[in-house]
């Protein structure tokens, strides 16, 4: 570990087109670079622009965005190596690697590059698509995989913000699922804008009062969160099973399955552009909601006491918060959150009628989507579409390329993993770091002495 | 049991002396209280009758214990009795101003369970056999109690361990692979414990080198090797099958004598190594974290890396040793469900037993008796749908599997309350 790290610092700040090795030629420009910086601006105009062009690449270099982009291009490559090694074609070829090399680069070409086209026309757009319609598919693919991932995320990220980390998305969605859906199929009669809007309620209010109870016990009796929604995960998990097993219930009429009926047409989210794609208004409900998630944490007065509870307890309770009521209400926020993706798989992902498996690991995932998106409203959007896009792409590949889409998982915890890690990614790809922007500047010096002694 | 008793200390500082109030909280009065609420709720809504028949020997045993037949009805409600006579033990107590005892709130628990599986198997002519009970809750408390020992170890060293559930899972796919290979379950647990400890690096890697959040790592890291796991278990296990993927199990070793002894016998000392194994380690883990100069380290680094480090303890080094230590432990755990439970590596198999872990960990205060403990507990909710669906219960079974999960809520709401965990837990150390 120590390596990079050395890397990291002697590169840091002396313009990425240096080499880390810091040869003694490059250490004089710098010592006349340094003295020009002293004497002021009288360099002659090339020199300057050219300094002025270093300093622009060194900004960028050391950005967030570019260590991001190193992130995302880590985690493909070592997905890349994981479908190297388990291609069939790429096996056959490496066995008479050293007859024939350049087989085993063109099936490697072949595998990688197969499998990442089909995962980019699985969620971007689709060139080979003839028609307008099926090439933007995938898009509209993303936004739909997208839908409950946002809204789930953002019950993480809004619990996180308070100091809370909010386990139960899994019990939370499958709660709003069944409450959804009970108003879905149970209640008939109510025209459509109605009832759907009754079912949505039914299933935010569900999810709110599954979170709000564990922010009650946290509140009233110190009980840890991650303890309370594990547990009332399964309880969740259990009490859906009962009901779906249980005629009269959630189980639909004259059928032993432990599956609902499918939701009726007055209840269904409409889609939003047409019969001919799968997305729906709820992709709209939650861009409202991320929308509404911001104007909470950073212009309402609720999010603030969220927010110091957040940051610091005590001094929130000494500054006069309630400290109790926010757990309380931020838990009960963001299970409504949680209880949005429930409901909007329900009405709209779901609609032939679901079973005990419809949170479909929306509750975990939302985790790593409300971690990625650093616990911002905006974040969340983004990493929600990135993971929808996943899914999407996940599915295509597998169905065309025969790679299993749990290498999705793989490359989606990479890029989590790695944008964590700024330090790691500038060490690999030789960024410069921002915070650092003066620190070699005893380096030339110590060249110089070397030299001297060398002399 | 301390934050019910909550002791507050008024300094008046113009008098020299110091007044102690002592604040005795209702919380437990109140769980006990509805938990009687609850079991007699039940005895009224869902009336069985009939008898049980609780299975207590084998025949290997010294001396046999005949089945006890008890008529369920009239003995759940004795049951019933006891825990309403607890209850009010307990509110005069608490009026009183005294601490809940702990011997009267085992004796709740102790006649809640006997009175709740009397109701439960009733009329059935099944045996209710106790030794099935109580042995499958140690065989299934393995992951848990491995992964709980492991959590507790990082934590207390400040590395909050979330990775539990990837250790089991990496540790359970190495184990199959390992296993399958040299036909010998102790190279898969050998193995497994490598695997659990390189999870763990990777953890270190990030949370103790480049100071990334220890949350965020966690999760990531769960996500990981489910996804790896799962990738390699379809591109490589499955068409590999009987090479790969059919593992050599441990077998359950009788320890002579005390095996024979009835109840205790075959359900502590009728079991593979990997449980004897357990035993060891939880007493071994306690020691070396309270008792040793390594856990006395490893404690001031989780408490207070500043002064640790001050005094000349590197903290950096610590934490890995620490971390590398809970992952090679957790490691153990996951080798059990391919060389004991299971002769196979299936994809997810560990299904969330890590969160669980972290339960018990958080449920046992960071201490690794209460937390190997809580994941005794945990393991005999798992085990206690086998039984009752032997037994086979009228009430509806996802009920019966609810109730484990409800019960551990009550008792973290009302038993353990607020739990506090290791000052630097889950903070990164920055030299300087």
């Amino acid at each position: 570990m120590s390596a990079p790290e050395s890397n990291t610092a002697s590169s840091s700040g002396s313009g990425p087109e240096q080499e880390p090795g810091l040869d003694p030629g490059t250490a004089e420009e710098l010592e006349q670079e340094r003295a020009r910086e002293a004497t002021g601006p009288v360099g002659d105009a090339a020199v300057d622009t050219a300094g002025r062009l270093a300093k622009a690449l060194h900004q960028t270099m050391s950005s967030p965005w570019t260590v991001s982009v190193g992130a995302v291009l880590l985690a493909i490559a070592a997905g890349s190596i994981m479908i190297a090694f388990t291609n069939d074609g790429v096996q056959e070829a490496s066995a008479y690697f050293f007859a024939r090399p350049l087989d085993t680069f063109v099936a490697l070409g072949q595998a990688i590059g197969g499998a990442y086209s089909a995962l980019f026309r699985g969620s971007v757009v689709n060139l080979q698509a003839t028609d307008f319609v099926t090439a933007i598919r995938p898009l509209t693919e993303t936004l739909s995989y997208a839908t409950p991932l946002i809204a789930a995320g953002l019950g993480v990220a809004l619990a996180f913000r308070a100091g809370l980390f909010n386990i139960g998305g899994q019990g939370q969605m499958l709660v709003a699922a069944a409450a959804a859906g009970w108003v879905g199929f149970g209640v008939s009669g109510v025209p459509f804008p109605l009832h759907l809007l009754m079912a949505l309620v039914a299933g935010i209010a569900a999810g709110a009062l599954w979170a709000g109870l564990a922010g009650l016990l946290k509140a009233r009796t110190g009980a840890h969160e991650v303890i309370v929604t594990i547990m009332l995960n399964y309880v969740a998990f259990y009490l859906i099973a009962y009901l779906l097993a249980t005629p009269g219930l959630l189980q639909a009429p004259g059928s032993s399955n432990p599956k609902t009926p499918p939701t009726p047409e007055s209840a269904q989210l409409p889609p939003l552009l047409g019969d001919r794609f799968n997305l729906t208004w709820g992709f709209v409900l939650a861009l409202l909601a991320v929308v509404g998630v911001w104007w909470l944490l950073n212009r309402s007065s609720a999010g603030f006491s969220f927010r110091a509870v957040g940051e610091n307890p005590r001094a929130a309770r000494v500054a006069g918060i309630d400290t109790g009521r926010a757990t309380v209400s931020s838990m009960l926020v963001a299970g409504g959150l949680v209880g949005l993706a429930g409901a909007s798989q329900v009405l709209g992902g779901v609609t032939t009628g679901f079973s005990s498996d419809i949170d479909a690991g929306i509750g975990f995932d939302a985790i790593t989507v409300a971690l990625l998106g650093g616990s911002s409203p905006w974040g969340v959007l983004a990493a929600g579409i990135l993971f929808g896009a996943f899914k999407a792409g996940g599915t295509t590949m597998q169905a065309a390329e025969g790679v299993p889409s749990d290498i999705v998982l793989v490359v989606q915890s990479l890029i989590v993993l790695f944008i964590a890690a700024p330090p790691l990614i500038r060490a690999i790809f030789r960024l410069p770091d921002p915070n650092r922007r003066r620190a070699p500047k005893k380096k030339p010096k110590a060249t110089r002495n070397r030299k001297e002694a060398a002399a | 049991m301390s934050a019910d008793h909550m002791t507050t200390q008024l300094d008046a500082p113009l008098s020299e002396t110091t007044r102690t109030v002592t604040v005795v909280s209702w919380k437990t009065a109140g769980v006990l209280l509805s938990v009687t609420v609850l079991y007699a709720l039940l005895l009224v809504a869902v009336p069985h009758s009939g008898d049980t028949r609780f299975l207590l020997s084998q025949r290997s045993d010294f001396f046999q214990i005949p089945v006890i037949v008890v008529p369920a009805v009239a003995f759940a409600w004795v049951c019933g009795a006891i825990l309403l006579a607890v209850t009010a033990a307990v509110v005069v107590l608490t009026a009183r101003g005294t601490r809940t005892p702990l011997w009267l709130v085992s004796l709740f628990v102790l006649a809640g369970l006997t009175g709740f599986l009397a109701w439960a198997g009733a009329g059935s002519p099944r045996d209710l056999s106790i030794v099935g009970l109580l042995g499958g809750a140690v065989l299934w408390s393995v992951p848990f109690v491995y992964g709980a020992l492991g959590g507790v170890i990082g934590e207390r060293a400040g590395v909050v361990n979330i990775a539990i559930e990837a250790q089991l899972l990496g540790a359970a796919f190495t184990a199959a692979v390992v296993s399958s290979i040299t036909g010998s379950a102790l190279a898969g647990l050998v193995a497994a414990v490598v695997a659990g400890a390189l999870v763990s690096l990777v953890l270190g890697l990030f949370a103790i080198t480049y100071h990334v959040n220890q949350v965020i790592v966690g999760v990531v890291l769960n996500v990981l090797v489910v996804g790896l796991t799962s990738f390699l278990y379809s591109q490589v296990l499955v068409p590999a099958a009987e090479t790969l993927n059919s593992t050599t199990r441990f077998s359950a070793i009788p320890i002579p004598i005390l095996s024979d002894i009835p109840v205790l016998g075959p359900v502590l000392f009728r079991q593979p190594a990997l449980i004897y194994l357990m035993f060891i380690a939880v007493p071994a883990v306690w020691y070396a974290l309270n008792r040793t100069k390594w856990g006395l380290r490893l404690r001031a680094v989780g408490e207070h890396p500043k002064a640790a480090d001050t005094v000349g303890i590197d903290v950096v080094r610590t934490r890995y040793n620490a971390v590398l230590v809970a992952g090679a432990v957790a490691g153990l755990g996951g080798a059990f469900y391919t060389t004991v439970q299971l002769s196979q590596f299936g994809e997810n198999m560990t299904g969330g037993a890590g969160y669980i872990a972290l339960a018990a960990v958080i449920f046992g205060k960071w201490d690794p008796i209460r937390a190997a403990f809580a994941g005794l507990l945990f393991g005999f909710a798992s085990n206690l749908q086998n039984v009752l669906s032997v037994v086979g219960s009228p009430v509806p079974s996802q009920f019966m599997l609810m109730i484990p999960y409800v019960v551990t809520l009550l008792a973290v709401a009302g038993l353990v309350g607020r739990s506090r965990p290791p000052a630097a837990s889950g903070e990164p150390y920055i030299k300087g």
